[in-house]
This record gives structure tokens, C-alpha cells and sequence, in this order.
């Protein structure tokens, strides 16, 4: 299968399958923000008898009826549900569970009466048909096109126009509700006009992707761009970017992923579903900044960085002990045994790093000129000198200002402001609310910026 | 319609379990639906109820790799426990990826269990579209799995599942006190040394078998209703936790039962959807009159009280009428209140009732004998049963509002309403204490009222005040 090869057949399969994910990603939005993504599900399945009824009362398989029927039953569930919930006190999620299988229980009963009588499958609401769609054309405009195509541009139409019209109430009323109500938003009617939005929505894609593959498409797609963004309008526009691609790379995976194994085709509906799983997963793993990766990455520079500052911090003091001579016309003196570079292991019990971190830190200091090597030991450079006495001085601040202002005892003091003194910006800041102490807790000097 | 019908005989032969091949289905389906009752109880009280929904779903593409590669490796990929052991497979996957996505990303549950859900199903269905192309085009069957067929069981299934819901059924007695505390206050558990977080896996194990073992009799779709159903509808019968677990072992069980036995007797009736049925009736019935949280009692109850509540007002009303109209601060005599009738219109300015309200009030207030009617007028006094009533109901409100005055600094103009909403509710035990607490000179048989305008009840306000 290459695109050269791509028919009309695949042409308005792909439309198909592209309008009906577009259609559900973009209701799928408000039901994510609202936390009410199982009301799709619950939805989605509950329209069962709603098709069945309409079927025993009118004797035809008629679009018509059947429609109206489904979607009736689809906002009875929304309407069940609540109605469970408030008035049996059951749990949310409860009272759906009870609510929607009830529904398709009865709904896969009726069925069976009528099944008799007409192909009236089930499975064909659960899986769809979307490679059939073709097959099934009206007139429009002198140009034939597939009834579904035509279906679900029209759904399309009118979420997007109801979406366009109430985009402020929507989205008002999905993040904040009391804030809806008192701004005199009718926070009610915005739910139900969003389930009847969904019901119909539901049951215009039965024939393109089926019952629950309509669940994976106002779900998928909507939290995969939760992830992406913090903006409803960009997060809106990337759903619907992603459940078109959904789309077409459910149609090729359908058809090219088995013949890798030597099978025939799969269905695109089921294929639509895997693929926007594997969009979801990535955005999952890659997600810029609610991404899995990304989080542990800035874990791991949090910590490398923490880590580097405590060598630099230790070398500092050692430096410190090595060197007497505070005060600024004494030179300085060498002490004599009290080395002031520090090994490797020394260091890796200072600061009781993992070997491979604590390498991968003094690596990097390396490079960055703050430490220089010799012999197997490390001592600091100016430059690193300058950034050790800031961290000291940082440390020994944060002590001054826990012992002082928060009445914490001097032998108390060392812990937190080993996390602390990470905070280095805010050291000039300490020093004079502190009138510039000459010396921490435990009476040692606090050197000099610079 | 009449063509699916069994016959009489058939009827009996189910019913009375003489087919050993049915006798070991209908017991075996409900020992699961037993032991699905009394895990959902659990899964409920956590507020997991539709976790089991995204777990069923999640076992199909389970059930369909292990069949496509078994066949594929000669093997008898239609047997029973070779098929469960993908589901449970791809099911704990999938319990794995909802944890992990509700800890790890900022998505909510709701969406976590959606997305598993949605996508573990397209994954199974896309396949069985595979499976279905196969030239062997054995795959007939796996579709059982979605709807539940208990008449394509064998007796071998039917034990299999029979037992694996009586071991969950044991499982969760011999663990009831933990599991308890787990579902009620897991803090607390794990304060008192309690592995929680094995429990809490436990807990997944069974939910898993029971859904797994499930499959089979109820079908993905609908097995959460196993879980569900049976512990909603018995929570409306009470409030305590082992009932609790009783009730919703029975429902679950008996509506199992029931919904596989007519699925015995017709055999194209899908034993899922007629198990769902049933117990979604008992759901329905459970909801409208359970005695702990049902509809209906709850609804008696309030009637009840607001009634209660209407009735000690209209009494009132007609005592203080009376009690402005004589002398004295001594509670009233029969003769005194008599003496002094209400006029209906009076009445009808007191409170914010309607004219039919009232009117309804004081038919049964005359039908019980706490009111009397003037002859030949619309005038109302109270009888000697409801004097008495009124007395007490009088005191017990100008006893709190002198409390309100003297111990809570209320100003007298605000202590009437506050009263007016306690005094239907003052117990004996409060009203002793009050008595104590007020003190010598407010213990007048009946305590005259405590601010200016009480005498001429709240329609004095209304109509302008009256000062003292």
C-alpha cells in the first residue's frame, strides 16, 4: 500500500473516519475538563434500547428514528445517572455503572427479539463499519457521497457551531461551576445541552468506529492534548489535529500492520483506536512539560545540580580548614597535615552521592572549569572558589536567619539549611535583613561576596 | 414471540435444576455473582465502582492474542483457561496503566480509566479482525466473551468458575477486618501497622479474578454490572458493613442464578443481559423502598417531620392567641383556652402557610383531638390533648430562647426564630439540662416569654410590633 495506490474508496473512508474523531474530540474536550470522561462510555453504550425501540416501533431499519430514538435514550442516561446519584445518594461512578448496564442489558434483549426479523447485529454497534461506508451513498449536489461522510459533516457542523456559540459558557462552566452560577450561567442546562451534544454525536459515528471506539475517540485525543497545552483553544484545535491523524494512520495501520505478519487487513476502527493510544503514549513519555521524560529529566539536573553544589561546598570548607588566616593584612597560612583537595572517595562519602551521579557531577565540573584534577585528587579553581564561598556563605546565612528569626537551637540549624543554601539568590537579601552578621551560629566566619 | 417460549416441562426441568449440565452452570454463575457482590462492596466503599468497567475492557485483546498465537502454534487455543490467562494478562496491564497514568500525569481518573478502557477494546477488536481473516475461521466463540453466553458453558467451565468465586468469596471473610479499615480510613490501617499497599494489590487480584472468571457467563460489557449492582442496591437496605456484604452477596448471587437460569431455558437470550436485568430490577426496587437510604422511607420520614413540625406551630399559634387573651402567667386552663378561639383568618396571617395547607393541617389536627372547631364558625381552640402538647412545645421555646438571652448574648428582638427552629427537636434530655441550667426563676410551670412582642406571636411583627 503506498499513497500513489491510495483510492476514492480509502479517500472516503479516511473522510469518514477523519470527520466522526473530529466530531467526538471536539465534545471530548469539556468532558475531560468536567472529569466526566465515563459519561461518553456510559452514553455510548446506553443508546442500545434507544435504537432497539425505535426499530420495534417503527418496523425500519430507518435512519430517521433510529436516530432520534438513540439519542433520546442518550441524554435519559446523563439524566438517570443524576438522577440516581442525587436522589439515591449513590456514588457517581456507581450509579453510572448501574445506569448504562442496565440500558444495554435491556437494550441487548430488545435486540434479540427483533434480531428475527432484520440484521439488526449487535456487534455492528459495538465494532462499526467503517470500511463499508462507501457502499452507502446519497445524492448531494449532483455528486455522490457517502451517507456517512455527509452524516457526520452535518454533527460536525453543529458541535462546532454550538461550541463556537457557548464557547465562553462551556468553558467557564467546566472549570469553575460556582463561578458559572454566579456569573448567571445556567450550569445545568450547559450539561445537558453537552450530553445531548455527545448522545448525538455518539450515535452519528455508531457506523464509523462503533460504540466503544467512539469512547477512545472523545477521550484519546482531548487528553492527549492535555498534556500538550494549558490553553482550551490550543488544546481544542490539537485534539482535532490529533484525531484526524488518528484517522488516517488507523486506516493504513489497518491495513499494512497485519500484512507484515502475513495476515489480511483489520478493522480501521479498531486500528483508529490503537493509534491514537500510541499518539496518547507519546505525549505521555514526551509531553514537553507534563511529559513522563521530561519530568525525570529535570529531576535529574535538579539533583546533579544539588549534588555539584555540595562538592563545590565541601571542597570549599576543606579549603577553609587547609588555609588559617581570616582576617584581611594576615596572609594566609597553609595547616600543616589538612590537606585541601579531597579523592573521589572521600568525596562520594562526603556526600553520600551514588558512585555513577557523584562521576557524572565531577565530570561535568570538570568541563565547566569550577574543579581541576590532580593526581586522583580534585581542588577547586578560582572560579570554583568563587562559587564555593557563595554556597558557604549562602549555608552559613540561612543558619544565622534559622537561628535568629525562628528561634531554631545552633546545633539545629545545620540540616535545613543544607537544603536551604541551594536558594543562593536569595543571600544578599538575608545578609541585610541580617545587619550583615560577621559570623554564623556556630561562630564561624561567613565570607564576603566576591 | 411465541416461538422463543419454552415449554412448561422445560420450565420445570431449569427450575428445579434436574439437567446436571444446568444445575452446574446456574450454581457455578452464582457463586460468581456471590463472590462479584461482595469484592464490589468493597471496590463501591473505595469509590472504584467503574474500575472493573476499564479492566474487563482491557482483557480483550488478551483473550484474542493468546488465541491467535496458540492456533497459530497448533495448540487448543479455544480452551478455557488459555483464554482467561490472556485476559488476565492484558487486564492487569491495563490496571497497571491506570495507576500509572493517574499517579504520574495530570490527567484525572475519569480519563485514565476512559483511555484504558477505549483503547485496550480497539487494540482487542482490531485483533479479532485479524483473527476473523484467518483462513482456519475458528474464532467463533471469542465473541462470548463480549455478550456472555452461560449456554455455551460446560459443566468443566462452570466448575472452574464456581470455584474461583467461592475462593474469592473466602478470601475477602478471612480478610473482612482489613479490608474494612482499608475502605474506610487506609490512613489509620497503615498507622496501625497494616500493609496497605499489599492489601490494596490483593484487593486488584481478587477484583481481577472475579472479572476474568466473569467473562464468560456475563460478558466484558456488562461484567462491571456484577460489581456494581449488587452493592449499590444493597446499600439502600442499611448502613452497617457486614449486612452490607451479606445483602450484596445475595443479590448478586440470586440475580445471577435467576439471569442464567432463563438464559438456560432460552437459549438465544444472551445470559449477561438477562442477569444485568434482573438485578438492575432489584436495583430499582432497592432504591424505592430500602429501608436505610431508600426513596421512599426517606421520603415518609420528612413528611413526617415536616408534618410534626407544622402541627406544633399551629398549636403554638392557637396557645400564645390565647394565652395574649387572658390573665396571668399561669399556663392556661382548658377552660381558658376554649374560651378564647382563633379566628381562621388569624390564623392564616400567623405563618407563611397556604390556605389549603392550613386547612388540611387542622382537619387532622381535629381528626387526632388536639383541636376543637367553634360550632357554626371558623374559629379554632385547642382541645385538652393538644393543650397539653402545646404547653410543652410553648415552654420548650421560651426555655431556649431565655437560654439564647442569658448564656449566647442573643438579643431578645433575634432569639425567636433561632428557637423557632429548635423547639420541635428539644429532647427530654436537653430540655432537664436547660431547666438546670437556667435556674430558679425561669422555672415557672410555664416561663413567660422572654422579649416584648412574643405574645402576639410572629404575625405582631408583621403586622407593625407590639410594645410592651
Amino acid at each position: 500500500m503506498t499513497l500513489t495506490s491510495l483510492s476514492i474508496v480509502d479517500f472516503w473512508i479516511i473522510l469518514a473516519a477523519a470527520l466522526c474523531a473530529a466530531a467526538c474530540a471536539l465534545l471530548g474536550n469539556f468532558l475531560v475538563l468536567r472529569k466526566m470522561s465515563m459519561m461518553g462510555d456510559a452514553i455510548s453504550h446506553a443508546v442500545l434500547p434507544g435504537l432497539a425501540v425505535a426499530f420495534l416501533l417503527t418496523g425500519s431499519v430507518a435512519s430517521v428514528p433510529m436516530f432520534i430514538g438513540a439519542a433520546v435514550v442518550g441524554v435519559l442516561t446523563a439524566f438517570f445517572t443524576e438522577w440516581v446519584h442525587s436522589a439515591g445518594k449513590v456514588d457517581e461512578g456507581a450509579s453510572m455503572g448501574v445506569v448504562f448496564t442496565g440500558l444495554f442489558a435491556l437494550g441487548l434483549l430488545l435486540i434479540v427479539q427483533a434480531a428475527d426479523h432484520v440484521d439488526l447485529d449487535p456487534s455492528c454497534v459495538l465494532y462499526g463499519a467503517v470500511e463499508l461506508s462507501p457502499l452507502d451513498t446519497v445524492m448531494l449536489a449532483g455528486y455522490e457521497v457517502p451517507r456517512a461522510v455527509a452524516v457526520l459533516s452535518v454533527v460536525l457542523l453543529i458541535d462546532a457551531l454550538v461550541v463556537l456559540l457557548f464557547y465562553k459558557e462551556l468553558k467557564i462552566s467546566s472549570f469553575d461551576p460556582s463561578l458559572a452560577t454566579t456569573l448567571g450561567i445556567n450550569s445545568r442546562f450547559m450539561h445537558y445541552l453537552l450530553m445531548t451534544l455527545v448522545a448525538v454525536t455518539t450515535v452519528a459515528s455508531f457506523e464509523t468506529v462503533g460504540s466503544i471506539l467512539v469512547v477512545a475517540m472523545l477521550i484519546v485525543p482531548p487528553a492527549t492534548a492535555h498534556l500538550l497545552t494549558d490553553r482550551l483553544g490550543v488544546m481544542i484545535w490539537l485534539s482535532l489535529v490529533l484525531a484526524v491523524a488518528s484517522a488516517v494512520l488507523g486506516h493504513f495501520g489497518a491495513i499494512w500492520i497485519p500484512s507484515l505478519f502475513g495476515f489480511a487487513s483489520t478493522t480501521t476502527a479498531g486500528m483508529m483506536a490503537v493509534a491514537t493510544g500510541l499518539l496518547f503514549g507519546l505525549a505521555v513519555l514526551l509531553a514537553p512539560r507534563y511529559g513522563v521524560l521530561s519530568k525525570v529529566r529535570h529531576r535529574a539536573t535538579l539533583s546533579l545540580r544539588i549534588l555539584r553544589e555540595d562538592v563545590l561546598g565541601i571542597l570549599a570548607r576543606a579549603e577553609e580548614r587547609a588555609l588559617t588566616g581570616h582576617d584581611a593584612d594576615r596572609p594566609l597560612e597553609r595547616v600543616a597535615g589538612v590537606p585541601e583537595t579531597l579523592t573521589t572517595e572521600e568525596l562520594r562519602e562526603a556526600t553520600l552521592a551514588r558512585p555513577l551521579s557523584l562521576r557524572m557531577a565531577l565530570w561535568q565540573m570538570v568541563r565547566r572549569g569550577e574543579i581541576a584534577p590532580s593526581d586522583g585528587r580534585y581542588g577547586l579553581t578560582d572560579r570554583g572558589r568563587s562559587q564555593g564561598r557563595d554556597l558557604i556563605r549562602s549555608h552559613r546565612l540561612w543558619e544565622t536567619y534559622l537561628a535568629r528569626h525562628l528561634n531554631l537551637a545552633g546545633d539545629h540549624v545545620h540540616v535545613p539549611a543544607d537544603r536551604l543554601e541551594h536558594v543562593t539568590d536569595m543571600a544578599e537579601r538575608l545578609d541585610a535583613d541580617l545587619d550583615r552578621p560577621g559570623q554564623d551560629p556556630h561562630d564561624a566566619q561567613i565570607p564576603r561576596p566576591g | 414471540m411465541s416461538e422463543y417460549l419454552p415449554s412448561a416441562e422445560a420450565v420445570i426441568r431449569v427450575l428445579t435444576l434436574q439437567d446436571y449440565n444446568t444445575r452446574v452452570v446456574v450454581l457455578g454463575t452464582g457463586l460468581l455473582g456471590l463472590a462479584a457482590g461482595v469484592i464490589g462492596t468493597f471496590m463501591l466503599l473505595r469509590k472504584r465502582a467503574l474500575l472493573g468497567d476499564a479492566l474487563s475492557h482491557a482483557t480483550l485483546p488478551g483473550i484474542a492474542l493468546i488465541f491467535l498465537f496458540v492456533t497459530l502454534a497448533g495448540g487448543a487455543g479455544k480452551s478455557l483457561a488459555v483464554l482467561l490467562s490472556g485476559a488476565v494478562i492484558t487486564g492487569v496491564m491495563g490496571v497497571g496503566t491506570i495507576l500509572f497514568l493517574r499517579h504520574q500525569t495530570r490527567l484525572k481518573e475519569d480519563a485514565a480509566l476512559g483511555i484504558v478502557l477505549s483503547v485496550f477494546f480497539g487494540a482487542g477488536v482490531a485483533v479479532l479482525g485479524v483473527v476473523q481473516g484467518m483462513e482456519s475461521g475458528h474464532a467463533a466463540g471469542l465473541e462470548s466473551f463480549i455478550y456472555g453466553k452461560t449456554a455455551s458453558m460446560i459443566s468443566s467451565d462452570a466448575m472452574l468458575i464456581g470455584a474461583a468465586g467461592l475462593l474469592v468469596a473466602v478470601a475477602c471473610t478471612v480478610l473482612y477486618k482489613e479490608f474494612k479499615l482499608l475502605c474506610f480510613d487506609a490512613g489509620f490501617a497503615a498507622s496501625q501497622g497494616s500493609p496497605v499497599i499489599w492489601l490494596d494489590v490483593l484487593m486488584m487480584a481478587l477484583v481481577v479474578t472475579v472479572t476474568v472468571i466473569g467473562l464468560q457467563a456475563v460478558g466484558l460489557i456488562l461484567v462491571i454490572a456484577l460489581l456494581v449492582i449488587p452493592p449499590a442496591s444493597a446499600r439502600f437496605w442499611t448502613d452497617r458493613m457486614l449486612p452490607l456484604l451479606v445483602a450484596a452477596a445475595l443479590v448478586g448471587g440470586i440475580g445471577a442464578m435467576l439471569g442464567a437460569a432463563a438464559s438456560a431455558l432460552v437459549p438465544r437470550l444472551p445470559s449477561g443481559a438477562m442477569i444485568v436485568v434482573t438485578m438492575t430490577v432489584v436495583f430499582l426496587l432497592s432504591m424505592v423502598f430500602g429501608r436505610a437510604r431508600g426513596v421512599l422511607p426517606r421520603y415518609l420520614e420528612h413528611r413526617g417531620l415536616s408534618r410534626r413540625i407544622l402541627r406544633q406551630n399551629l398549636l403554638r399559634a392557637l396557645y400564645e392567641w390565647a394565652e395574649e387573651r387572658s390573665d396571668g402567667h399561669e399556663p392556661l386552663t382548658p377552660e381558658q383556652a376554649s374560651g378564647k378561639a382563633m379566628p381562621f383568618g388569624d390564623l392564616l396571617a400567623e405563618r407563611s402557610w397556604s390556605i389549603k395547607q392550613l386547612r388540611q393541617m387542622l382537619l387532622r389536627a381535629k381528626g387526632k383531638g388536639l383541636v376543637e372547631q367553634v360550632l357554626g364558625q371558623d374559629d379554632w381552640y385547642l382541645a385538652p390533648h393538644g393543650l397539653e402538647e402545646a404547653r410543652r412545645v410553648v415552654r420548650n421555646h421560651r426555655l431556649w430562647e431565655t437560654f439564647l438571652i442569658h448564656f449566647a448574648d442573643v438579643a431578645p428582638s433575634h432569639v425567636d426564630r433561632d428557637a423557632d427552629a429548635i423547639e420541635h427537636v428539644l429532647e427530654p434530655v436537653m430540655i432537664e439540662r436547660l431547666e438546670r441550667l437556667l435556674g430558679e426563676e425561669h422555672l415557672p410551670p410555664m416561663p413567660g416569654s422572654p422579649h416584648a412582642v412574643a405574645a402576639g406571636g410572629r404575625g405582631a411583627d408583621r403586622r407593625g410590633g407590639v410594645s410592651a
